[in-house]
């Protein structure tokens, strides 16, 4: 079992839910302080976005925080250096499209990633049958390949998302890219229907913009992932004290 | 002709060609990429469907194109040139073949709605187009850059019934315009189809469009046959995404025809990109060094992407198709010699594949060859444009 497999699963038998609040690496030049005041505020994980030229499941937010991150020179080798001064004891994990690790080399990157203290790694535009590659480059290094599942995916689908996600899975919880959303949303379902068939660890995300959302989406999961409300503080010049108390009051709602 | 029998066949179950194409796309549009791929193979090879789309073809969109020979232009250069007429289908270029393919399919599957993504607007017309002749309901994207160069399409559309979004992220150009097209598509994908408009983006779209375009050289090769022309030196068409080269490329990819893909200069996939994943496939992408995709730069806006159709991507490998770019200042030259010496105003698009021509006659097109160019769309919507150029207002 991967180190971020083993560590999820006693974060769940300690009776906690995981909080993941999602940034854009590189968005802003102090990126790694907003990481370190999430961990203060209360952060079990930390999902990390690689910025990317054309990020297709991405909202308005995360693309733009993307674009500033892009135009001020961020690539993977810059954030992995960057997350090398961190210190941090909890599970990092990277977020990007597929042709970032594609271009940098697959066994490569999965090395470069665990050597910066990554352990997990989410590739939304990499589906199941194409994944076999990467999987084996993230096997090589410790890495844990962490899939989705949406509210269109059949049962079939999840079933085989279940057992080839490593970690936890990501349940999407609407039919939408990134952003808030003011609905319920699906991710009961969505959670249910990975519960028959498997005992992994399920977090949901897309569209938890409040505590409120995030609260009752952690009552029936095992964590919640916080992306565009939190990075839209960020660009609106969010400072790390900002970024601690935003995330500490997710914590208080999911305690 | 037996090592090439294969050639522009069915993919194999990943929907790859050689070490291109696939389905890269996220979870939530699985079951749509899978569910389409069905449709289509049963469609396909149902005679009721594939008698429906030709006979809407025959119909409404004004097939068989002609082709015409062209001999003013052939005697100016010492070579047999002739034309497949795709400028002369309704609405003006190729892309109604595939749209037509697609929305027959739209409703097949049930679903009301289509959504679309255009670079010139050729492809976000002809959608709109078949969209109103079926009803159904349609939305196409497009980069508020294209917007601006392309407004009397914009308008076209709404005539049309169309609503239109001007897309605002990225290089607001083709490549954001698929971006978006894709972002929608996650969110109503139960009852929307997402009509696209190249040999691009997942399985099946690269292989489903191909075959939808394939009457283009299925009809020039039996016309050829019929002037008495045979199969043709050179087959000659330019290439964005790649759906006219793919359909004339499809009537000859099992001769001896030599296949030439026209690319832009500043979108050239083949001559200056790399492997990579973008937009649902593996194909050849401009790209930087971090794999950061690199915007495409042209005159015309139908070839303004940054990567090529995967099978395009494996013809190149497999050199069983070939591929040159041309540059912005040729083609306006090519514009007016094939206006003035054949009574035919050709898209901007199309002006690449002219250009080429001239440009390689005694090269790599030996005098008294036979070529058969793809007329892959008229110029009207390019005029302002291009008279603007010439001026020297643009």
């Amino acid at each position: 079992m991967k180190s971020l497999e083993v560590k999820l699963r006693s974060l769940r038998a300690e009776g906690r839910k995981a909080l993941v609040p999602y940034f854009v690496a590189g968005a802003t030049p102090d990126w790694t302080r907003h990481v370190e005041a999430a961990v203060l505020g209360g952060a079990d994980v930390i999902e990390i976005g690689v910025p990317f030229s054309d990020p297709m499941m991405d909202g308005v937010v995360i693309q733009e925080a993307a674009l500033r991150s892009l135009e001020r020179g961020t690539t993977l080798e810059s954030i992995c250096q960057e997350l090398e001064s961190l210190e941090t004891a909890i599970p990092l994990l990277a977020m990007t499209y597929y042709n970032i690790f594609l271009h940098y080399g697959l066994s490569r990157a999965a090395g470069r990633l665990r050597e910066s203290g990554i352990t997990g790694a989410i590739v939304p535009d990499l589906s199941l049958e194409e994944s076999d590659e990467w999987c084996a480059a993230c096997d090589e290094h410790d890495v844990a390949t962490v899939f989705l599942v949406a509210p269109s995916t059949p049962a079939s689908r999840v079933r085989e998302v279940a057992r080839r996600s490593q970690g936890f899975v990501y349940a999407s919880a609407r039919m939408a890219v990134t952003g808030a959303a003011s609905d319920e949303g699906e991710g009961a379902r969505v959670v249910a229907s990975l519960r028959e068939v498997s005992d992994v660890p399920v977090y949901v995300g897309i569209g938890i913009s409040t505590p409120t959302q995030a609260a009752v989406a952690a009552s029936f999961s095992d964590g919640v992932i916080v992306g565009s409300a939190l990075v839209k503080i960020i660009l609106e010049g969010g400072t790390p004290s900002d970024v601690e108390a935003f995330v500490r009051s997710f914590r208080e709602a999911i305690l | 002709m037996s090592e090439r029998d294969h050639v522009m066949g069915v993919p194999d179950e990943r929907g790859r060609f050689g070490d291109f194409g696939g389905r890269f796309v996220p979870e939530a549009l699985m079951p749509a990429c899978l569910e389409l791929e069905e449709a289509f193979r049963s469609a396909w090879s149902d005679v009721t469907f594939v008698a429906e789309y030709h006979l809407v073809l025959r119909q409404f969109a004004g097939r068989p194109t002609p082709v015409t020979p062209l001999p003013r232009l052939s005697e100016r250069l010492g070579i047999s040139l002739f034309a497949k007429r795709e400028d002369l289908a309704h609405t003006g270029s190729h892309k109604i073949n595939n749209v037509i393919g697609q929305t027959l399919l739209t409703k097949r599957m049930g679903k009301p709605r289509v959504i679309a993504e255009t670079g010139a607007g050729q492809h976000g017309v002809a959608t709109a187009t078949a969209a109103a002749r079926l009803g159904l309901s349609c939305t196409v994207f497009m980069g508020e850059v294209d917007t601006k160069r392309q407004e009397l399409n914009v308008f076209r559309m709404e005539l049309l019934g169309a609503t239109v979004v001007p897309v605002t992220s990225g290089s607001r150009t083709l490549k954001d315009a698929v971006n978006e097209a894709m972002r929608e598509w996650v969110t109503c994908v139960a009852d929307t189809h997402y009509c696209l408009g190249s040999v691009m983006g997942p399985h099946p779209f690269p292989w489903m469009v191909r075959e939808f375009q394939s009457i283009i050289g299925i009809e020039a090769a039996a016309q050829l046959d019929e002037l008495g022309v045979g199969t043709p030196d050179v087959v000659v068409a330019c290439v964005g995404g790649g759906s006219n080269a793919a359909g004339v490329f499809a009537g000859f990819a099992n001769s001896d025809a030599r296949l030439i893909g026209v690319e832009a200069a500043g979108g050239a996939a083949v001559r200056s990109g790399s492997p990579g994943v973008l937009h649902g496939m593996r194909s050849l992408l401009l790209q930087d060094e971090f794999g950061q995709i690199e915007e495409a730069h042209s005159i015309s806006a139908g070839l303004d992407y940054p990567g090529i159709g995967p099978e395009h991507a494996y013809l190149a490998a497999t050199n069983r198709a070939e591929y040159y770019a041309i540059g912005d200042e040729d083609v306006l030259s090519a514009l007016s010699l094939l206006s003035e010496s054949e009574g035919i105003i050709p898209a901007l698009e199309t002006a690449h594949a002219v250009a080429w021509i001239v440009k390689e006659v005694g090269g790599l097109v030996p005098r008294g060859s036979s070529v058969l160019l793809n007329l892959s769309g008229r110029g009207d919507k390019d005029v302002a444009q291009v008279r603007a150029l010439l001026r020297g207002e643009a």
